[in-house]
């Protein structure tokens, strides 16, 4: 009897020691693809984490307490997100800014609704994260249906009577913006010639590309990301297709440029007014700058989801992430270096601004 | 017509990069009775080898074209012979007098190792390549439609044919060749006879894995971007393309080969692009039903 008391009060003592060393500081986290296919945007998310993380730090913490990043690796493989983000959960992180790809945002999410975990995304844009999301969904980018609507409107409005093919890799992402695209461009009068699924990761897309030729294609839209996209732009160039190139967010990285070469130019994408030249970004600009790290597509995002994040914290006063959902739903706008953000009641931005960019000699620039 | 024939040229390519990858597992399956599976991976190995020589090369000043292929190819060849060997050496042989699984299941660890040392070593993201090789020729011009074909898929077509020949003259016609098929039929009868054994083992392991490293450039070459993932899809092919030639057949990996790839770029021509691998392998189940041992394998007699 009184060994047993003895081991339930060490136990206790335990709990005690370990709370109070959890209580020192605040684990988050950023998860996406590390490694894999879509590398460029794990690299980019991890830069902006860790400068947020590290200014963060430099200004006292939030709630005095000092963050500690943890970096996920899901690889944009649904199933290795959904035990990223069991793992990530059971090391008591309390925010997750992340995933990237739709396609593992939304089963991960299901993980952090239970466990309690809040979720920023900086880049998944598939309707379903945050319209199947629970209470600890949001996301500091816009929706592929904004993004569909602009690029659907666009195809119809610049290329009437023109022959388009509308091309998807079946993910998440890639599905659901080519079929927002079709729909809003059938909805003002352009039908498309061509609707086709291409097989991600491989590296032969001839025979694709020749079908886009006899059918005498002249504009291609990509739901799908950059390696695929680049590699069918290339291969089109060789078999002298010279359809205009037309992508999403996921061709916003230096990466498709060195893919394609010269035959990326002219591709157009579209993307929110490019958040380096926000005057609210300047002073975080010329920080990664200095170090040498351009903070080109979703840097900046990621970094403005921490940012935001933590003053949700401090508004409401403890970490407890149901509360700070909370915050963060009622307590806009939110002062980040994308620019003032509020969120409405299912954790979208309220005002996204999706704008085409068009690649011109191995850089991008809004049109 | 037309479409057909320019589609007849890209399944052609693809089907005979498939053959140069299937050549090298066909190559080990023959002497040992062995699936190599690390081959898809020394074959990725060859291909970045080949694009850290380019890269070399241009920053040396070598930039005349012929001279720069045969001197990456002669670098890539000789790194991955090392790799052949040295994966044989420490893979392979310690297993070889134990049971049949035992070499597959470390062919496999290899296989894993190789592709995690280069993703450390060489970092994740893909690695493209300017093209070297440019232009080709317009077969047939219509109004809206021109057949065309490049001189990268000339190079790999002619490539292809002649290291068949090549491989085939060397199993067949060598001192080599003739110990390599005493060694298939019968090991210790070869040894008896005064044939080393290890030796003959370890120069096919040395040969197959140069013949990665001539497919890896190809590769390279003609799709201009790598990384360290390429080994297993395109390994998985060219493994695909092995059996259904018929495995230990070198002109059977060449047809396995050809064939996959007329399949996919045909069933993509005409019916839906991402049911291709459906397509392949129906074929492939379908003619193993009926020819169990492939299109050019011979029947084994099951020794007891």
């Amino acid at each position: 009897m009184f060994r047993r008391t003895l081991v339930a009060a060490a136990a206790a003592g335990a709990l005690v020691a370990g709370s109070g060393l959890a209580q020192a500081q605040i684990r988050i986290a950023t998860a996406g693809p590390m490694t894999g296919q879509y590398a460029a945007f794990g690299a980019q998310m991890r830069a902006g984490a860790e400068q947020a993380v590290a200014d963060i730090n430099a200004a006292g913490g939030v709630l005095g307490q000092q963050l500690v990043l943890e970096i996920g690796d899901d690889a944009c493989d649904p199933r290795q997100a959904v035990s990223v983000a069991n793992s990530l959960a059971s090391r008591r992180v309390q925010f997750v800014a992340g995933h990237f790809c739709s396609g593992s945002s939304i089963p991960a999410s299901k993980v952090y609704a239970e466990e309690g975990v809040l979720q920023i995304s900086p880049a998944s844009t598939n309707p379903r994260f945050t319209d199947e999301g629970g209470w600890n969904t949001f996301r500091v980018c816009g929706r592929d249906d904004q993004q569909g609507l602009i690029a659907g409107q666009f195809i119809a409005k610049s290329f009437p009577g023109q022959r388009v093919a509308i091309l998807h890799d079946n993910s998440a992402y890639g599905k659901g913006l080519a079929d927002e695209v079709k729909k809003n461009m059938n909805a003002s009068g352009l039908q498309e010639t061509m609707y086709q699924a291409y097989v991600a990761g491989e590296r032969d897309y001839s025979a694709l590309v020749s079908r886009l030729k006899q059918a005498n294609i002249q504009v291609v839209y990509f739901g799908g990301y950059h390696t695929e996209a680049g590699l069918i732009v290339r291969q089109m160039r060789e078999q002298a297709v010279n359809a205009v190139a037309i992508g999403a967010d996921a061709l916003v990285t230096n990466e498709y440029w060195q893919i394609t070469g010269g035959a990326g130019e002219g591709t157009l994408m579209t993307f929110a007014s490019d958040p380096r030249n926000r005057p609210t970004a300047a002073e975080v600009v010329a920080k990664f700058r200095a170090k040498n790290i351009d903070p080109e597509g979703y840097v900046l995002y990621t970094y403005a989801a921490i940012q935001i994040w933590a003053d949700a914290v401090r508004k409401t006063g403890a970490t407890n992430p149901q509360r700070v959902a909370a915050t963060l739903k009622s307590g806009g706008p939110w002062q980040s270096v994308l620019g003032p953000i509020t969120f409405d009641g299912k954790g979208d931005v309220t005002v996204p601004d999706y704008v085409f960019y068009v690649w011109r000699n191995g850089t991008y620039r809004e049109m | 017509m037309d479409y057909a024939l320019q589609q007849l040229v890209n399944g052609l390519t693809l089907g005979m990069i498939y053959g140069l990858i299937a050549l090298g597992y066909t190559m080990v399956y023959g002497i040992i009775g062995m699936i190599n599976f690390a081959h898809g991976d020394v074959f990725m190995i060859g291909a970045f080898v080949s694009l850290i020589s380019f890269l070399l090369l241009g920053a040396g000043g070598i930039t005349a074209v012929p001279i720069a292929l045969v001197l990456v190819l002669a670098i890539a060849m000789c790194f991955t012979a090392l790799y052949g060997f040295a994966v044989e050496r420490i893979a392979y042989r310690p297993l070889r007098g134990s049971f049949r699984l035992a070499p597959l299941i470390s062919a496999i660890g290899m296989s894993i190792f190789l592709q995690n040392f280069v993703q450390v070593s060489q970092g994740a993201r893909v690695k493209p390549l300017e093209p070297v090789v440019r232009g080709g020729f317009v077969l047939h011009q219509e109004a809206s439609f021109s057949v065309s074909i490049s001189i990268m898929q000339i190079i790999i077509i002619l490539t292809t044919l002649v290291v068949l020949a090549v491989f085939t003259l060397v199993v067949s016609r060598t001192p080599l060749g003739r110990a390599m098929r005493a060694c298939e039929q019968d090991q210790r009868m070869a040894k008896l006879l005064g044939i080393d054994v290890d030796r003959t083992i370890s120069l096919t392991f040395v040969l197959g894995a140069a013949l990665a490293a001539v497919a890896g450039m190809m590769y390279l070459l003609y799709y201009g971007v790598i990384d360290f993932f390429i080994g297993f899809v395109a390994g998985v092919k060219a493994f695909t393309a092995a059996v259904l030639g018929g495995i230990g057949s070198l002109p059977g990996a060449v047809l396995g080969g050809l064939l996959i790839g007329l399949i996919e770029t045909f069933w993509s021509a005409y019916f839906s692009v991402q049911y291709k691998d459906v397509a392949a392998f129906s074929i492939l189940v379908l003619t193993l039903v009926f020819m169990p041992s492939g299109l050019l394998g011979r029947n084994d007699v099951e020794k007891v």
